[in-house]
This record gives C-alpha cells, structure tokens and sequence, in this order.
C-alpha cells in the first residue's frame, strides 16, 4: 500500500506527461502520413523508435553505474529547469499572452513544409517525408526519456515509469490508427485544400500576434 | 550534420527556453543547497527555501513575459 502511495504519483506523471509528447510527434507523423503516403511515415517513425529503443537499451544499464548522489544532483537541477519552463508556458497560455499549442496548426504547417519541398525536391520527397517524421519521434521521444527518467530513476520505478510512457505511446497510435480513417478516405486534393486553408489561417494568426508567435511553441 | 544540430537544440530547448528563467532556477537550487548546507538537518526550512523560490521565479518570469507582450 505504501508503494503504490509512492509510486502512483510518479506512474501517473509518467504516463501523462508522455502522452502530451506522443500526440506532438504523432501529429507530425500523420501528417507526413497523410500528404506523402504511409510507407515514409512508417519508415521514419519506426527507425525514431529503433534509435530511441537502442539510445535506452545502451545508456540505460549505465544509470546504475553513476553514483546515486551525482545522478539525484542532476535530476534535481534539470527537473525544476524542464518543470518551471513547463508551468510558465501554461500560465501564459492559460492567460492568454501566449497562442495555445494547436495540433491542427502544427498539422497544417507540416502540410504546407511538405508541399513546399515537394516542389523543390521532386523524388526526394519520400526522404524528406521520412527523417520528418524521424526526427519527430526522436524529439519528442527523448523528452518522454527523460520524463521517464525523472520520475522513475530515484525511487526504483524506472520499469513502472517506462511501462506507463509505452502505453500512452500504444495508446495515442491506437486511437490515431482508428481516427485518421476519415481522413484517409478524404480526396487528396481536398486535404491539400483544407491543409492550404489551414495554412492561410496559421499565417493570419501569426500576422496578427507577431510578437506573441515568438513565444509559441514551434 | 542539420539533423543532429536542430536535435541538440531541441534537447538544449527542453530545459532553457527563457534565459532568467533558467538562470534564477538556478540560483534558487544553488540557495537551497547553500541553505541544505547551513541548516544541518533542517529538512524543512531547505523545502520552504526551495518552494518559495521556485514560485517567485515562475511569478517574475511570468510578469516578465507578459508585461514584454502588452508593452508590444
């Protein structure tokens, strides 16, 4: 009973905060998906998770040989470092000085990144499209990493911790795998309109809030 | 090589995004280390030192931020 009132605090953390960070590279995953083909974004993604997969499979072992005051010393500074940019961020946008992290904006804008190098790079594309979506789950998954690491590396819930990130990661591509259907069925002109109309309203919306734009989250 | 340099400070971006915002956490955890140090054992007075700091902080970032945005 004592355990779990430890380590639920933690799981729960673990699990939350990864599934903000999924549905970021998810959302640039999809629409690399969505405008260039599944095979790319597959490929792209898939050697994101391999790279991640090996980055913890080969760095993991060697938390248990850094000395446990030097390892909490670190954590202790970079947490309130990550957290404090966090909760500063949401009180902005909370308040409103700052534009909310709208994942269809960041969708339309990979859309139109998308269009623009197909334009310039013509065959290439299917590369492009695929270290986008790399780079992408490379990203995000290493904040998930260190999440992970955070919560879990000081009281011995880094399995715990780790099974919770892996099941938000299987839980937002569940649910993404079922929603984009739709969208998958869309006509692809329509959804180079719509990713266009979309793309218009980012462009607005920046004209309108240029300073606020510096501040958003890319 | 673009790659790997947009990673590393994507990575750099993760724990600095507001340079007095990182630098005052800083000083903060370095205070309450100072105070960890000379109160000997006082667990409590450290906790104090370490929650009140982070909270002036992110109050002065935020105020900060937000007076840059209404002044623009």
């Amino acid at each position: 009973m004592a355990f779990w009132g430890t380590a639920a605090p933690a799981i729960s953390a673990a699990f939350l905060a990864s599934l903000v960070e999924v549905v970021e590279a998810f959302t640039i995953v999809l629409a690399v998906g969505t405008i260039q083909g599944w095979r790319p974004a597959a490929l792209g993604a898939g050697a994101g998770l391999l790279l991640l997969a090996l980055l913890v499979l080969l760095l993991g072992p060697l938390l248990d040989r850094v000395p446990l005051p030097l390892l909490q010393f670190l954590i202790g500074v970079l947490l309130p470092l990550f957290g404090m940019r966090w909760l500063r961020k949401a009180i902005l946008r909370g308040a409103g000085v700052i534009p909310l992290h709208d994942e269809m904006v960041t969708f339309a804008a990979e859309t139109v990144q998308l269009e623009e190098s197909a334009s310039h790079y013509g065959t290439r594309l299917d590369w492009i499209a695929g270290v986008t979506a790399f780079k992408a789950v490379v990203l995000e998954g290493l904040e998930v990493v260190f999440i992970v690491i955070a919560v879990g590396a000081g009281g011995g819930l880094l399995w715990p911790a780790s099974i919770r990130a892996v099941a938000a990661c299987a839980l937002v591509f569940t649910i993404g795998i079922v929603v984009h259907q739709p969208l998958a069925r869309l006509p692809r002109e329509y959804s180079e309109v719509r990713g266009r109309r979309c793309a218009k309203r980012l462009w607005r919306v920046l004209d309108g809030r240029r300073t606020r734009h510096r501040m958003a989250r890319p | 090589m673009k790659m790997v340099k947009t990673i590393i400070r994507e990575i750099f971006g993760l724990f600095i995004d507001d340079q007095f915002l990182a630098l005052a956490t800083l000083v903060v955890v370095g205070g309450t280390a100072i105070v960890v140090t000379v109160t000997t054992g006082t667990s409590m007075v450290a906790a104090m030192t370490l929650l009140g700091g982070c909270l002036f902080v992110l109050v002065a970032g935020v105020w900060r931020t937000a007076r840059s945005a209404l002044r623009e």
